[in-house]
């Protein structure tokens, strides 16, 4: 059974500009000073000026995207992007984070079978596919006159390099996906065939994202600093800090790409990202920017606010592992404890999908499970008082992400009604979270948004930071995904509703992808069912 | 003379040499593993070796640290943990930038600073000289960043003169650089020439009490010739040392007025690397940092002794 990975990921997290204050102490100067009028006056100012034209002199030249200037009545060619999070390499086969398939994946990189805005399987590298009786064999049809980005064309050997080197050359743990992989095999150029060591309905699914990514047979590039993809855009420049601009291919499969440049500019901080579109710095926010402000832009008549939804679900998570919340009542109490809606309002503005579970409106075996803990405060006094713990102290590990500190205070406040004492201590994110709460497990209570597709095993594993105890979900789930698609749906049904009657962890939200975009933007993906951010619709009307 | 330049620069590789050591063991105490943050979640146990062996984070600490002094006597900081990027290059860029906004702040600040300080010392005593004092003052305690906020909100947002953020290099586009570096640069000068402005206006305060004003006064010099003639040139010296003191201290600043403008300066390169724990580009920039405010003291310090042949005796 495929294990998919989850990741954490902080959207547009604002970082926080330390208000240090500025050296405005008058300092005395450190010695007597000499009256002489030895004073040779232009001594500061040539040096100064030295200074500078150093710098000035020294500047390298990069190469930035200059607006082509668009001629009267034809629609732009170009679009600026904010995006929060930035990409620390252009590598995710060794680097985790969602930055980097979230530019990368459907623009320069593309898979054989891609999810859609709604979450079904369509063709994309490959044209069709057909499945042996026994569910272990799939054959792939490969699609013809596909070329990579440098020219090279796409053939049978791409995509079985690209397999192959998912179980040796990878890091990143989403690697794991592909481990239900036996073989894969040229059957010609434009045939290829996949054995699995036993029937897996969610590694087609896998094949949509990251895992799936097809990469040249031969690496002769840093993966860390370029990306040789198959897509319509290709990278032309990465500005660390900055920005990455993309240029669109006239040579793309599917035609010429819509737009000549693509530039994502990465603003950490929600007002800046703000100001630039207010600004016209930028044309599009892509869940650059808070809830609040998001409601706030949505009453100016020059921008579409544009509301789809996401893989990343807020979890309320407990450690299972030790008490209180080893004591299913108590989990149990504090789901009940807790106002979602309330929440959600809060740290999103409302903005969001209520869910019960770790499962999107998009997957097959989507239920809406949000009615088996109705916000209900006697219901969760009684079964603290059940379980011998009116009057409980727990500590709260909070990431310093705008949205957790947010939802973390009105929880605390929602659990001292129903008599528990919560404490907030706030952790950096992501150095020391990951430091304390996830690889040492060293926390009772914390709060983080899981961004990775499909995560709800990978969470509820019993190795996972939550300690959730997997003994009746691991084998449902096991004979799930390699029973046909009907007992898979079934089956991963049961998963979820077990999952979210032990209240190993408590779902807040699902976040939503909030895009804020000028009017004359057209073909915005708003659904982001992938980690990908997707721009291959994106062009201008106007 | 030259014993003094000796003695100059050998506290200037003592200091560089112990900031270094200092800033390697804070870093290697620092809680979070930089392998877990660049590799993620749900990294196995091999792929964290594999990765702190290609790293070298798994050798001891001295190590460690010979390594990285080793690259830098021969001008090389190595590659970062996490981006795979050279440093040598990017930090390289970053400190360009940074410069030109610093030395664009401080020459603002200085044109401002100086007439105004003079004319404050000059009417200290009617309603002009108050009332520069007075706004100094305020200028003083205002943070960069608010300056920065507001600059943005009135400037950038509402009035659409200038973008609200990013760069461009001078040898790109050097309009596009002067559009982008021109707030920026006023909101690190503007505190800059409230500080400046109450040191000139004291430095020139303290020459009009001077005798040789007097002597020149009597020579037939009105005040203000008097004090242009001769005074000015004196009152410089204070002013020369408290540019060298502002210049370290708007290298701080610059970190948050490149935060505020999303400039890619060393002062955002420093906090995107403490947050990857990117150890090797953290204590990189540290000691680049300690270097500029120790070159910028060392500077200042020879001008001393240049312009005051009193402190040329042996110590």
């Amino acid at each position: 059974m495929a294990r998919p990975a989850s990741r954490l990921t902080s959207p547009s997290a604002p970082d926080r500009v330390q208000h240090g204050t500025q050296h405005g102490t008058r300092r005395g100067t450190r010695r007597s000073i000499s009256r002489s009028a030895r004073l040779r006056p232009h001594a500061f100012g040539a040096a100064l000026a030295a200074l500078m034209v150093a710098a000035l002199a020294a500047c390298t030249a990069g190469s930035t995207a200059q607006d082509p200037s668009a001629s009267p009545g034809a629609a732009r060619t170009d679009v600026t992007i904010a995006v929060g999070a930035e990409p620390v390499n252009l590598d995710f086969t060794t680097t985790s984070g969602a930055a980097i398939p979230q530019l990368l994946m459907n623009n320069v990189y593309e898979t054989l079978v891609k999810i859609d805005q709604d979450g079904s399987l369509v063709p994309l590298l490959a044209t069709s596919w057909d499945v042996s009786d026994d569910r272990t064999q799939y054959t792939f049809h490969l699609r013809q006159g596909v070329t990579f980005s440098d020219g090279r064309p796409f053939t049978a050997d791409d995509v079985v390099a690209s397999f192959d080197r998912v179980r040796t050359d990878w890091l990143n743990a989403i690697k794991g996906k592909m481990d239900v992989v036996a073989s894969t095999e040229k059957v010609d150029d434009a045939t290829v065939r996949v054995t699995l060591s036993q029937p897996s309905n969610a590694w087609l699914f896998n094949l949509g994202t990251s895992v799936g990514a097809i990469f040249p047979a031969t690496l002769d590039f840093d993966l860390k600093t370029a990306a040789v993809g198959t897509g319509p855009y290709e990278v032309t420049q990465v500005r660390q800090g900055d920005r990455i601009v993309l240029a669109g291919r006239d040579d793309y499969w599917g035609g010429p790409a819509r737009l000549t440049t693509v530039t994502v500019r990465y603003l950490t901080d929600t007002t800046a990202a703000v100001n630039a579109l207010r600004a016209g710095d930028v044309d599009m926010l892509f869940n650059s920017a808070t809830g609040d402000q998001v409601r706030q832009l949505a009453g100016n008549a020059a921008f579409q606010v544009v509301e789809g939804t996401s893989t990343g679900d807020v979890l309320l998570s407990f450690n299972n592992r030790t008490a209180p919340f080893d004591d299913v009542r108590v989990r149990q109490a504090f789901a009940y404890a807790i106002d979602r809606q309330a929440v959600m309002d809060t740290a999103s503005a409302g903005y969001g999908t209520l869910v019960g579970a770790m499962v999107t409106p998009q997957d097959p075996f989507y239920e809406d499970l949000t009615g088996v803990h109705p916000y209900d405060p006697d219901k969760a006094r009684a079964l603290l008082a059940e379980a011998g713990q009116q009057n409980l102290r727990v500590t709260f590990d909070v990431p310093n992400l705008a949205y957790a500190t947010t939802a973390a205070e009105l929880i605390v406040s929602q659990l001292a009604e129903v008599g528990v004492t919560a404490t907030i201590s706030t952790l950096e994110f992501p150095a020391v979270w990951l430091d304390k709460v996830f690889t040492r497990h060293d926390f009772q209570m914390s709060v983080i948004q899981h961004s990775e597709a499909n995560d709800m095993l990978t969470v509820f594993h019993r190795d996972y930071y939550l300690g959730y105890d997997d003994s009746v979900i691991a084998p449902i789930a096991a004979r799930a995904d390699a029973g046909t698609p009907e007992e898979f749906v079934t089956g991963m049904k049961q998963v979820a509703r077990q999952i979210v009657d032990d209240a190993g962890g408590v779902v807040l939200y699902l976040a939503p992808t909030l895009i804020v975009a000028d009017k004359g933007l057209t073909g915005i993906a708003a659904n982001a069912v992938t980690e990908s951010m997707d721009l291959t619709t994106l062009a201008w009307t106007s | 003379m030259r014993r003094q330049v000796g003695w100059l620069a050998g506290q200037f590789v003592a200091t560089l040499a112990l900031a270094s050591a200092l800033v390697f063991l804070v870093l290697r105490v620092l809680p979070g593993d930089a392998a877990v943050v660049a590799l993620g979640v749900n990294a196995t146990p091999e792929a964290l070796a594999r990765w702190r062996a290609e790293h070298g984070t798994d050798r001891p600490l001295l190590a460690q640290y010979g390594d990285w002094m080793g690259g830098l006597l021969r001008g090389d900081f190595g590659t970062s943990f996490v981006t795979g990027h050279d440093l040598t290059t990017l930090i390289a860029d970053r400190v360009q930038v940074t410069l030109i906004l610093v030395g664009l702040g401080m020459l603002l600040a200085v044109l401002v600073a100086v007439p105004l300080g003079t004319i404050a010392a000059v009417t200290h005593r009617s309603a002009w000289g108050t009332v520069i004092a007075g706004a100094s003052q305020v200028g003083v305690a205002v943070p960069n960043f608010l300056v920065g906020v507001l600059l943005v909100s009135f400037v950038a947002v509402h009035v659409g003169w200038l973008p609200a953020g990013g760069w461009t290099p001078p040898a790109v586009d050097p309009a596009g650089f002067w559009r982008h570096a021109i707030l920026p640069a006023v909101s690190l000068g503007t505190v800059q020439a409230a500080v400046m402005t109450r040191y000139v206006r004291s430095a020139v305060l303290e020459v009009m009490r001077e005798d040789f004003l007097r002597t020149a006064r009597a020579a037939g010099h009105t005040r203000t010739s008097a004090l242009v003639r001769h005074g000015l040139r004196n009152a410089g010296v204070p002013v020369v040392t408290v540019v060298g003191v502002q210049l370290a201290a708007m290298l701080v600043g610059a970190v948050v007025v490149e935060r505020v403008f999303v400039v890619p300066g060393l002062g955002s390169l420093l906090v995107d690397s403490v947050q990857q724990r990117d150890l090797q580009a953290v204590q990189s920039i540290v000691v680049v940092l300690v270097a500029l405010v120790v070159v910028v003291n060392f500077v200042v310090d020879l001008l001393y002794t240049v312009l005051d042949p009193r402190l040329r005796v042996a110590r």
